[in-house]
């Protein structure tokens, strides 16, 4: 495509923000500020995502892109397009077969192998900023390893309902240091973060921050020592592909109250059913 | 039982000796104005002994004991407290070090009760005894059966003293200051307030802290109990008072 | 009858603090000494400097020059600590020079509140200092409940039991007169001087050495005060606080404080025991300031 560098962004930017990536991979968890570009996206669209993404492809890289777990909903269509177009890379919609992935909202249910990295988009990367609207005071505070506060957070879930009600952005301690935010996944899929052999980059647009977890890093969700952290299960099976052990979407069907529950990885769903079928 | 001579019938050693007490007030707010309440006072008081001080009324004996207790600052002479194993000059005691000396070694019953409103007449009472680390329990019984003895009617206990009248604030008052059986006490009036039957009740816990080794220097304007309390008395005509006024403290002399 | 031990260790030695944000306004050249187990009143009126010199020791503010020591037993169990009556401290003749020395430096370690770094220091103000704001509100988290007010000194300490977090906080606010009942609602619906109580809960529930305090009772009705008044005293007793408070309130002052320093433009003019200062002024400011009070 003429006009543009290839996947979007100049050089110079992707030489920063590579350097950006490589002192986030050495200290995981920790974020760490980048001079983002304007993107033709407005934020709140994966504007972070992308940028890591541009940085990092390569003409031969396969890129797949998901969206709640889906590959076809219209945030993941159009940055797949927008690839496609600024890169000519291939795409693919199968997690096996795929070197990166961009994602918001899911980690994918088939277990990701090495080699393989995971870009995710993030709306807000800190943690602390719930409770401290400073970021000089939050940086300090990370710096200093003052996170008390983020189990006042998990107290008052529990005085509340009964258990710890955060369900998803569940905070993680990363490699027995760095508290952060895993983006708002669900907490379903907070243990696929911890030792996962693939690398993880985290990237917020509209903040400017970047983190990453290295390969086989030890990844913790905080919890009490009597409400240890516990992952969503449901009643009910997919109803597409059967599954017992996926994260279910629940779908209304139609208006006199009709419903099921789907896989929110469409592809795994496929997968399956393909092998069911 | 008094002894005019100023010799001590026992035979133990000093408690307490002053030397040589001068008070002055400078008041910065009348043009500098200095107040000569106190000339060359000396005493020498022992273990189980109750020293009076006497003189006309109004001539400010209770600076005396306020130089004792630390209200007032000792700008010259010497108070010195004996004990088996050395001696405390309290003209050189660092500040900080008065209240341990006011739990431990000097007790003071004033003439007016001076406490955090809304608390207890029985807490006020027990409070010296906390001080110290005591049980909670034990001290509570021991107030009660002070205030018991006292007369001080039990539907009071549990109020706090704010609202009563002065003979019941004087009795919760007494109570404070024996509780702790310090070593040396200050009596600035405790009967003055009393009717007969009470006032009897303190010259009992007077001849009992006595018995005790209390030693102990008290004002009492009534010639009945200073009779029969005092071992001897200490004249102060001589030393206290001042021509220029008769200030018995700061505050009083500002008005 | 044996001669009583007086002597106390030095928790806090000042040495020297200035800090001006003009002429006359701050602090300057404050020079003192805390022991353990002492309740220090700063009084004066606003704009003397006392918040100023607060802030200065409770390490939230460096200084312009000066130094503010803090010297903690190494070894210190923890049961030394509750006893704080009789501190094992070395027994001397009168004089403060006397009584500081010799024995007492054997065991302590000295820490330079602003040469340490910030992570030492915001440890320390955490998990062995506290600081009692004139608002609760400066010292509450508003949003989340009692319980959690009280719990996250303790869960910055690292407890993670939920169950103990929960049955401290309500041991902690039966401390403080308040109904345990409502260790769930969150502290705006409480009133101000239960908020007070709940922020003095979460400040002493990890039970710090070394408490500062700014106005306690201030923005108190008085019948309010009172009891607050009374309380602190008991905690002050039952815990071996050591504190410095500010206060404008004499009374305050007179009912809380062992030992007095009056503020005035900035410095001190006059430090002693608290009833001295208070019927026995030198100073011809603390004369005016004793006798321009309503109520003795």
């Amino acid at each position: 495509m003429n006009g543009y560098n290839f996947a979007y962004l100049d050089e110079q930017t992707k030489r920063m923000i590579r350097r950006a990536l490589l002192k986030a991979v050495a200290i995981p968890g920790y974020q760490v500020p980048f001079g983002g570009r304007e993107m033709p996206m407005p934020y709140g669209w994966g504007t972070g995502g992308v940028q890591l993404t541009a940085s990092i492809l390569g003409a031969d890289d396969i890129l797949k892109v998901i969206d709640q777990g889906a590959d076809d909903t219209t945030n993941a269509v159009s940055i797949r397009h927008f690839f496609q177009r600024v890169a000519g890379v291939e795409t693919t919609t199968a997690t096996t077969a795929a070197d990166v992935i961009q994602t918001r909202h899911r980690i994918p249910e088939t277990p990701l192998r090495s080699g393989q990295i995971l870009v995710f988009q993030v709306p807000i990367p800190e943690p602390l900023r719930f409770i401290e609207p400073s970021e000089q005071e939050t940086r300090l505070m990370h710096a200093l390893e003052e996170y008390g506060v983020m189990h006042v957070k998990l107290y008052e879930d529990i005085a509340r309902y009964g258990h710890i009600a955060t369900t998803y952005a569940y905070p993680v301690k990363v490699d027995g240091r760095y508290v952060m935010d895993p983006s708002p996944i669900p907490k379903f899929d907070n243990p696929k973060l911890d030792g996962n052999p693939a690398l993880m980059l985290f990237g917020a647009g509209r903040e400017k921050r970047l983190y990453a977890i290295p390969p086989h890093t030890r990844v913790e969700s905080l919890d009490f020592e009597d409400h240890p952290f516990e992952i969503q299960r449901w009643e009910h099976s997919c109803a597409l592909c059967g599954s017992d052990r996926s994260y279910l979407d629940e779908v209304i069907t139609d208006d006199k109250g009709g419903r099921m529950f789907v896989c929110s990885d469409t592809d795994y769903c496929q997968t399956r059913r393909g092998e069911v079928a | 039982m008094l002894s005019e001579t100023g010799v001590s019938p026992k035979p133990s050693l000093p408690r307490l000796t002053v030397d040589g007490l001068h008070k002055q007030f400078l008041l910065h707010g009348q043009g500098g104005l200095e107040i000569d309440v106190m000339r060359d006072l000396s005493l020498t008081l022992h273990a189980g002994e109750c020293l009076v001080l006497a003189g006309r009324s109004g001539i400010g004996k209770s600076t005396l004991l306020k130089m004792l207790y630390g209200d007032y600052r000792i700008d010259q002479g010497w108070i010195r407290l004996h004990f088996d194993d050395g001696e405390l000059d309290l003209e050189t005691l660092p500040a900080y070090a008065w209240h341990g000396l006011r739990r431990d070694v000097i007790g003071y019953v004033s003439q007016f009760l001076r406490v955090v409103p809304r608390v207890a007449a029985v807490d006020v009472v027990m409070e010296p005894l906390l001080a110290r680390g005591a049980d909670e329990n034990e001290a509570r019984q021991r107030a009660e059966t002070l205030l018991a003895r006292l007369n001080l009617p039990e539907r009071l206990w549990r109020l706090p003293p704010g609202t009563f009248s002065g003979g019941e604030q004087q009795r919760v008052n007494i109570a404070r200051g024996f509780i702790g059986e310090h070593p040396l006490l200050l009596l600035d009036e405790p009967t003055a307030s009393l009717d007969a039957a009470n006032r009897d009740v303190v010259i009992a816990l007077i001849h009992e802290a006595k018995a005790r080794g209390t030693a102990m220097l008290g004002i009492f304007h009534d010639e009945d109990v200073r009779e029969r309390v005092a071992d001897r008395l200490l004249p102060l005509d001589g030393s206290l008072g001042s021509p220029a006024a008769t200030s018995q403290s700061f505050r009083e002399s500002l008005s | 009858m044996k001669k009583p031990r007086l002597t106390r260790p030095v928790l806090l030695d000042v040495q020297d603090i200035t800090r001006l944000y003009g002429p006359a306004k701050g602090c300057e050249a404050i020079d003192f000494r805390l022991h353990a187990g002492e309740v220090l009143g700063i009084v004066g009126e606003s704009g003397s400097g006392k918040s100023t010199l607060l802030r200065v020791l409770a390490g939230l503010e460096a200084p312009d020059a000066g130094r503010v020591i803090y010297r903690r037993a190494v070894h210190e169990p923890e049961a030394a600590r509750a006893d704080f009556h009789e501190p094992e401290a070395a027994r001397a003749g009168a004089g403060e020079d006397v009584l500081d020395k010799g024995e007492l430096e054997r065991d302590e370690a000295e820490l330079d509140l602003y040469a340490v770094g910030e992570a030492r220091r915001r440890a320390l103000l955490r998990l062995e200092w506290g600081l009692v704001h004139q608002n609760p509100r400066d010292g509450l988290r508003m949003g989340v409940s009692a319980g959690a007010n009280i719990g996250e000194r303790l869960m910055a300490q690292g407890q993670r039991h939920y169950g103990q977090l929960r049955a401290t906080g309500q041991a902690w606010m039966r401390q403080v007169e308040l109904d345990p009942g409502r260790i769930d609602d969150a502290p705006r619906t409480f009133s101000g001087g239960m908020q007070q109580r709940l922020q003095i809960a979460r400040t002493l529930v990890t039970r710090p050495r070394l408490v500062f305090m700014d106005e306690p009772t201030g923005g108190l009705d008085v019948s309010v005060q009172a009891r607050l008044l009374d309380m602190l005293r008991t905690l002050v007793r039952s815990l071996g606080l050591s504190v410095v408070l500010v206060t404008h309130d004499l009374a305050v002052a007179r009912l809380l404080a062992h030992r007095l320093m009056v503020m005035r433009r900035g410095q001190v003019v006059e430090t002693g025991l608290t009833d001295q200062i208070l019927d026995d002024p030198q100073h011809e400011y603390t004369q005016l300031l004793v006798s321009s009070v309503l109520t003795p």
